[in-house]
């Protein structure tokens, strides 16, 4: 995974609120063995019609969401099932950040374990993009700043997942690295 | 010591490495639980980076989310019907094989669905963490266990590491006393906890159930409460174990015997919370003031009492989920015509689930033009109502009796409800889609379940009993 550090990008709005991983990627897509290839099942059943066509009046299917790399979402985006399917789709798609005013825990944390930016916002903030939607923003991961046309926010981000994010390094390896501590841990428990 | 509540007892006990402002704890899992769907990215990644599983013996595999419950597929008689799902089976056996992982594959009679078996073989603990690459792992919280639902990526960590990177979460009490009613069950309980504090409510928390309604809960129904954690946003429920838990896991297969037995026990009644304890958050409810609860919409939290009215429609979230429901605001529940009722899932497919169901379908049939599904949550919650006639009694009323697993819980083993179809279902989300494409869910108790398929409509079970 290579180093995130800005994102530009127009934003696509999707307003509703409490977005579950099953509209996400219906559980009928999870047979799947890899991590690729989701991007085109990514929202199904909001995307195509019941004879596979794609249905015109769903965001991403606007001409105008072409391109864009930040999804701005309502509030706990992302809940239910913890299928990380959810993040690899959206990744899969294009995006790169994903803005809500509220994300749910397991989401959260797939997502930020695929590159994919989960951020944060208040009300004000997200009603302002809710509210204008295809609005340009940029995201600057080491200052940590959202800057929308009005002027820029900071946001918060769990100190180690942005320092992976930057390095475009896996938390794998760091675990890896601590096989000395995890070893001692068993031993004394055990002991 | 400042007292501590279950949760942050169990945390301590499992900091390998505690967090910092930098860095995340590096925190001990002692139970590992696999299934088919979620596992298979994360063995490719030890593959490719030629890694062993670190510990093998923490770790129990099962087949559940993807495989069939017609008697003639999983017996091998006729082949697995969906392709996909086929492969998916093929591939936990040959990981499990490479990666010396025990495994309950298709015909063993211990397999089930993943939040079921564990309980029933003992392996669950309390004070254990016990993680898996599935949202309901909150069930397991029933025992005192810290259990939480990871990505596939955690998946592999723990496969690699037998740990997972973690900030502490934040706790919150849900104290419920009194009495619970007659026909009011434990998954009407935690849906009017759900209703509460809203689906979103518990997010960032473990919560912890308290009170003299939880403490006179049994072990099954402790885990359909703790089950739908998740559906209220929380990372873990957990529940203080008792007498009630020692009484359950005593001489289980997997559950410690001899003076382990008594060493763990002793050990098993410090974890309760100590009084005084602080929590960041907390709620209260009655129990005498419940009632049997239904959902009406696309989300758990948009639930209400059976005989209630349906909200109307406030913002355009609701708006979308009535449109999908093919409800209105203001109108009854109660009366309104069903096609599908569903019982089974890790939410409420155990046995004292099933002998609640046939409590109402004894000596009735099920409506005319309604497909009632019955799917025990484990072979041996299979065996278990076969040897008290609960088959006979569902069999006799019309119902479709099948081998465990999943099943109509999500649409994806062939199990589904047809577009546009209404379907009484115990398991534990509504969501669009979710029992099928264009799928309209109820989520209710095994007794509103029944008592709604012998009618053909949503009925209020107390009717029946
Ligand atoms: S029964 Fe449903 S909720 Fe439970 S593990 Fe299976 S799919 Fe998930």
């Amino acid at each position: 995974m290579s180093g995130l550090k800005r994102i530009e990008s127009h934003t696509v709005v999707l307003a509703a609120s409490n977005v579950d991983t099953d509209q996400i990627i219906p559980a009928r897509f999870l047979t799947t063995t890899e991590r690729t290839g989701l991007g085109r099942r990514l929202f199904a059943d909001w995307r195509y019609g019941a004879d596979g066509a794609p249905n015109a009046d769903f965001v991403l299917n606007r001409p105008e969401a072409a391109g864009a790399q930040v999804l701005v979402a309502g509030r706990n985006f992302g809940c239910g099932s913890s299928r990380e399917h959810a993040a690899w789709a959206l990744k899969d798609y294009g995006f790169r950040a994903v803005i809500s005013t509220e994300i749910a825990d397991i989401f959260r944390s797939n997502a930020l374990k695929n590159g994919l930016l989960p951020i944060t916002v208040s009300e004000a903030t997200g009603g302002w993009l809710v509210a204008h939607p295809g609005a340009a923003v940029e995201i600057d991961l080491e200052r940590l700043t959202l800057t929308l046309p009005t002027g820029p926010v900071a946001f918060e981000l769990e100190p180690f997942a942005r320092h992976c994010l930057l390095e475009g390094t896996d938390e794998l390896g760091y675990l890896l690295g601590k096989m000395p501590d995890i070893e001692r841990f068993e031993a004394a428990r055990s002991g | 010591m400042a007292p501590r509540t279950l949760f942050e007892k169990v945390w301590a006990a499992h900091e390998v490495v505690p967090e910092t402002r930098d860095t995340p704890a590096v925190l001990y899992i002692d139970l590992h639980l696999v299934h088919e769907v979620t596992s298979p990215q994360a063995f490719s990644v030890l593959r490719s980076l030629g890694l062993k599983v670190h510990r093998p013996e923490r770790t129990l595999a099962t087949m559940d989310h993807s495989t069939p419950t017609r008697t003639d597929q999983v017996l091998g008689r006729v082949p697995i019907a969906l392709d996909a799902a086929a492969r998916q089976v093929k591939q936990l056996e040959h990981n499990a094989r490479d990666f010396g992982i025990e495994l309950f594959a298709m015909r063993d009679e211990r397999r089930g669905i993943v939040h079921v078996i564990s309980p029933e073989l003992g392996a669950t603990q309390p004070g254990m963490t016990v993680v898996c690459g599935d949202s309901h792992t909150s069930t397991h919280g029933a025992f005192g266990a810290l259990a939480f639902g990871i990505g596939t990526t955690e998946v592999g960590h723990v496969f690699a590491t037998q740990c997972l990177l973690q900030r502490k979460p934040r706790t919150f009490a849900v104290n419920v006393n009194g009495t619970l009613p007659p026909g009011v069950t434990a998954k009407d309980l935690i849906l009017g906890i759900i209703g509460r504090i809203g689906v979103g409510g518990g997010t960032g928390h473990v919560l912890e159930y308290r009170g003299s309604t939880i403490r006179a809960l049994s072990m099954e129904e402790r885990m359909t409460v703790c089950n739908m954690s998740i559906e209220a946003g929380a990372r873990a429920g957990m529940i203080a174990p008792d007498a009630t838990t020692f009484a359950y896991l005593e001489a289980r297969p997997r559950a410690p015997q001899g003076s382990a037995w008594s060493a763990a026990l002793a050990r098993w009644r410090t974890l309760g919370s100590d009084p005084g304890a602080r929590f960041d958050e907390s709620v209260d409810l009655d129990a005498a003031t419940l009632e049997p609860m239904i959902t009406y919409g696309t989300n758990p939290g948009m639930v209400m009492p059976i005989g209630a009215a349906i909200p109307r429609a406030g913002d355009a979230a609701r708006e979308k989920a009535l449109d999908y429901m093919g409800f209105r605001g203001g109108e009854s529940l109660l009366g309104k015509p069903i096609n599908v009722v569903f019982i089974g899932s890790c939410t409420n497919g155990r046995i004292e689930d099933l002998k609640a169901a046939a409590r109402i379908l004894k000596g009735r049939a099920v409506a005319p033009g309604v497909q009632l599904l019955i799917v025990p949550g484990s072979q041996a919650v299979k065996r278990a109502a076969e040897a008290e006639g609960l088959d006979e009694i569902f069999k006799s009323a019309g119902a479709d009796w099948r081998e465990s697993g999943c099943s109509m819980c999500l649409g994806m083993n062939g199990d589904t409800v047809p577009s546009g179809h209404y379907a009484v279902s115990t398991s534990n989300r509504n969501f669009e889609g979710r029992q099928g494409v264009g799928a309209r869910t109820l989520l209710a108790s095994p007794l509103t379940a029944a008592a709604s398929a012998v009618r053909g409509r949503i009925t209020d079970p107390r009717e029946l009993m």
